[in-house]
């Protein structure tokens, strides 16, 4: 028999307390287990990015980390991105404004990889955007309109600033 | 308005901008919201509380013959639900050459068995079906099947696997299929040109590499019909399954939701039948996901191709022959094999005209993975053979890699070599032009030990299926009481906007604001048939029959108000919710209570019926193979460093004659897309198999290009007005995909004076190129 642990995460605000076999990875535990299906399964070995979420504000792979190891940490995934009222948030609506997701399926992780590359406070140039991305794959889109639309999200965050 | 087979035979459509509302906007499409809020439902993130988890056991070699079985270890695993051989699955045979719901192709007739019984043909082949109550359960179970192998002879190599005494993959001989084209006087073309060039090239075997793996859930519902909600694009495998299962076709259901990703990879079934079986056997819901290794190591990839050219032409640079011979990869099983070789075939001598040709083409049997449905679908990789002869061509004649296409460049009323006519208007010229202006100056070197180089490439690539394949596509358009709109079709979403296509061209014939429309799809039971989301087909068969619908239930209410009102239909306008006409301003909502009372529907169902054609078996001479092609012209630049061998990508512009953008913002998406997974092929991506054994069944292994590879991707869309899908729309989803590997090509010959001939073009190949520039040895490319 698998031994079974209990892991408590706090998963967008949510605290989520759940037994589940101690060898389960974060990604698992949170769709499997938990029934937070935003962050997708793409390779299972910390390559294509689809599985990202934040793990106390850090990008991570969650296919690498296990969930045990995250006891007790706050996770941030897209729908966690919302604003309060269910609307998309300011990334998101980037990515809507650029046509950013076609099939969407490395959108949840590719949003989590631009909410950790926007948290620093330089600006970033196009190159480094596409820098920041390289654990990201996403098979449809070419990347252009992705990297608009963090160039987007980023002049607007400025402007704000600038306010 | 009708369209079809009754109309013009051609079927050509076309449209005049300024009387467009709707189509040609830049709209979001609809199912971007739910995708960035993360909330979209994959086949992967539908679950039942109570589901069993299945897996398959495949085979770790090759060729081998299966001596003995054993299940009993795995089902004393504790959870283990189910193992399932051969011998278990009511009709244990999938044929292979008949995809989704079409009639037949050609003369072939092949067939692979649902789990193999007594030999294996390929390295990952499905033997058993493992079924259990937990994931770890399965796993534990996987392991402990037993399956006895006898090591058997194998072929990997599709040259030998066509010589005499080689080893027979399957008993029938290794020949899967031949096509040959023979028009005109070949030789007596080659014995008067000025000029003949001759080439070998060589493509490789890719993988689709959607981010979204296979996957699915099954059931039996209320009324005991097998429901498989699946990451597919074609629902019509609900046949496939049922005649597997023995089962009436009416009880099987397939659901598609939003796909991450399809390509052609999901044209075939993959976890279907297998979910069919365990949900059927165990009454219960069943979840199977496919890991990614899995899915690298034994779906089907792209078709490696060797591919021979000589070409021969005039002094003024007019291309009078082409004498082609094409080897290509089958893999282990047919699949869509024969067809693919077809489309390579018909589009062997590309976008240009060409009098006396003489092709052969033929697909061979080997112990590798099986090969199959990948965009471009065969069209694509003879664009690496053509266009490097057109270069060949412009060095030998001193003239410029545009010129040389401009003087051979297709335009309406001209004939393909396999006999077809290209009936609509074709702006090929007008892309090489628009893509080398756009394309500017070209860039400087970074610094020493660099050189630049600006590659060009053009192609033509059909959309819409085979004619020979009886294709149509059916959609139902309805008004609610409130004035929104319900299309119902089943076109599965693959991720390009389908769908919200079909809202796009509902909402332009209907003048109903997108926002209150809302397109029902991918569900075999529930909507109207529409076919498969394959071979750039939905725009011109799903579009086509919305359009109809459309275009009757306008019919309809203009009808029911004319009646009342006594103005004329013809003087009637729909706009916005609003009917008008002279001395008459009636709201939709109230025409929609007229129809009802005066018994007119206010629902319509719309069937489109593809161009047909009479299929031939070897010798290809048809008036038509495909209803149309869509053409295109690339610019690549590039910059190379001579120590390394390194390629950057510099620029890449990209031009296509859409016809008319029913969305261009889909249509860039497209575009770039496609162009992004030709660049991933024509420099990183190759499935390594040595001695029939994947190397490259993990990400680790096959890599696909990331942010960092690829420059900003510059998308020109050429519209001539004229296609065969509504509006005068022509099919975008794989036609781009098919110029990259040449482009690139074309550019490092452009900067080092050789071309590379075999893909990918890796770092050491580019120095093998160096080398032979510098007046080293000119090798065969390895
Ligand atoms: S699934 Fe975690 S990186 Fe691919
Ligand atoms: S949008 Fe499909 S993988 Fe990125």
């Amino acid at each position: 028999m698998t031994a079974t642990i209990t892991t408590t995460l706090t998963v967008n605000g949510r605290q989520i307390c759940k037994a589940a076999p101690a060898h389960l990875s974060l990604l698992r535990w949170l769709r499997d287990v938990a029934g937070v299906t935003d962050p997708k399964y793409g390779c299972g070995e910390g390559i294509c990015g689809s599985c990202t979420v934040l793990l106390d504000g850090e990008p991570v792979s969650s296919c690498l980390v296990l969930a045990a190891q995250a006891d007790g940490a706050a996770i941030t995934t897209a729908s966690g991105l919302l604003e309060p009222d269910g609307s998309l948030g300011r990334l998101q609506r980037a990515f809507h404004v650029t046509h950013a997701a076609q099939c969407g399926y490395c959108t949840p992780g590719m949003l989590m990889a631009a909410a950790a590359a926007l948290a620093g406070s330089q600006r970033l140039s196009r190159q480094e955007i596409r820098a920041r991305l390289h654990g990201n794959l996403c098979r449809c889109t070419g990347y252009g309109p992705i990297v608009d639309a963090i160039e987007l999200a980023q002049d607007e965050a400025a402007d704000d600033r600038g306010k | 308005m009708t369209v079809g087979n009754d109309q013009a035979p051609s079927g050509i459509r076309t449209s005049k901008p300024d009387e467009l509302h709707v189509v040609r906007q830049p709209l979001p499409r609809h199912d971007q919201a739910e995708k960035i809020a993360g909330s979209t439902r994959y086949a992967g993130d539908f679950a039942f509380a109570s589901m069993l988890h299945a897996r398959l056991v495949r085979s770790p070699m090759p060729s081998a013959r299966i001596t003995a079985r054993d299940a009993s270890a795995a089902l004393a695993v504790p959870g283990v639900v189910a193992v399932l051989f051969g011998e278990d699955v009511p009709h244990n045979l999938i044929w292979v050459d008949v995809p989704g719901q079409t009639v037949e192709v050609a003369a072939l007739k092949a067939s692979m068995e649902v789990l193999t019984t007594d030999r294996v043909r390929f390295h990952g082949e499905p033997v058993a079906l493992v079924v259990a109550e937990t994931e770890d359960a399965l796993a534990q179970a996987c392991e402990q099947v037993v399956v006895d192998y006898e090591e058997l002879p194998a072929v990997f190599e599709p040259d030998q696997a066509l010589a005499a005494g080689a080893p027979r993959v399957h008993e029938t001989g290794n020949l899967l299929s031949e096509w040959v084209i023979d028009r005109g006087d070949v030789d007596a073309a080659f014995a008067s040109a000025d000029v003949v060039v001759e080439g070998s090239y060589q493509t490789q075997p890719v993988d689709h590499a959607y981010l979204e793996p296979e996957a699915g859930v099954g059931w039996l519902d209320d009324e005991g019909v097998l429901n498989l909600r699946v990451a597919t694009q074609v629902v019509e495998h609900y046949r496939d399954v049922a005649r597997i299962l023995g089962i009436p076709e009416a009880r099987v259901r397939v659901i598609a939701p939003y796909l991450g990703g399809g390509f052609g990879g999901k044209e075939d079934m993959t976890v279907e039948p297998y979910l069919g079986l365990a949900a059927w056997r165990t009454k219960r819901p069943v979840r199977m996901q496919w890991t990614r290794q899995e899915s690298l190591l034994a779906r089907p990839k792209r078709h490696r191709m060797q591919l021979r050219y000589r070409t021969a032409a005039t002094r003024n640079g007019q291309v009078i022959g082409q004498d082609i011979d094409i080897t290509a990869d089958s893999g282990a099983y047919a699949y869509l094999s024969a067809l693919v070789l077809l489309y390579s075939s018909v589009h062997a001598c590309g976008p240009y005209r060409v009098g006396n040709v003489r092709l052969r083409a033929r697909c061979a049997y080997t112990n590798n993975p099986p090969t199959s449905a990948f965009r471009g679908f065969g069209g694509m990789q003879v664009v690496f053979g053509y266009e490097a002869q057109m270069d060949l061509l412009a060095g030998a004649l001193g003239l410029s890699r545009a010129e040389i296409r401009k003087r051979n460049a297709i335009v309406r009323g001209d004939r393909l070599p396999v006999g077809q006519v290209i009936e609509t208007e074709v702006l090929l010229a007008q892309a090489i032009d628009a893509a080398l202006e756009r394309a500017g100056d070209k860039p400087l070197p970074s610094g020493e030990g660099k050189v630049v180089g600006r590659g060009v490439a053009c192609n033509l690539q059909s959309y819409g299926r085979c004619v020979w394949l009886n294709d149509s596509a059916a959609a139902w358009v309805g008004f609610q009481l409130d004035g929104s709109l319900s299309v119902r079709c089943a076109v599965p979403d693959v991720g390009g906007g389908q769908a919200s296509s079909l809202a796009q061209i509902a909402a332009e014939v209907l003048r109903v604001p997108m926002d209150l429309i809302t397109v029902h799809f991918g569900d075999s039971a529930l909507n109207p048939l529409a076919g498969t989301t394959t071979a750039t087909r939905q725009l011109l068969m799903s579009g086509n029959a919305v359009y109809e619908a459309s275009s009757a239930l306008r019919a309809n209410v203009l009808r029911a108000v004319a009646r009342t009102t006594g103005v004329p239909a013809d003087g009637l306008a729909l706009d916005e919710g609003l009917i008008t006409g002279p001395g008459v301003a009636m709201a939709l909502t109230e025409a929609i209570v007229l129809c009802r009372r005066l018994n007119v529907p206010i629902e319509a169902l719309g069937t489109f019926f593809g161009p047909k054609g009479t299929p031939v078996v070897k010798n290809l001479q048809a008036d038509r193979v495909f209803p149309d092609f869509t053409f295109g012209a690339h610019v690549c630049d590039l910059e190379v460093d001579l120590d390394t061998g390194g390629v950057e990508l510099l620029a890449y512009v990209a031009a296509h004659d859409v016809g008319r953008a029913i969305n261009p913002r889909s249509v860039h998406g497209q575009i770039a897309g496609a162009v992004a997974q030709g660049l991933g092929m024509a420099l990183l991506e190759e499935v390594v198999v040595e001695e029939g054994v994947n190397l490259t069944a993990g990400f680790f292994q096959y890599l696909i290009p990331t942010a960092t590879d690829i420059p900003d991707i510059d998308a020109l869309i050429l519209e001539s007005g004229e296609g065969m899908g509504p509006f005068g729309a022509r099919g975008i989803g794989e036609p781009p995909i098919g110029p990259p590997p040449a482009a690139v090509a074309s550019a490092i010959e452009d900067a080092l004076g050789v071309r590379p001939t075999r893909l990918p073009i890796t770092p050491e190949r580019v120095l093998h190129c160096i080398a032979a520039a510098g007046g080293g040895p000119l090798q065969e490319q390895r």
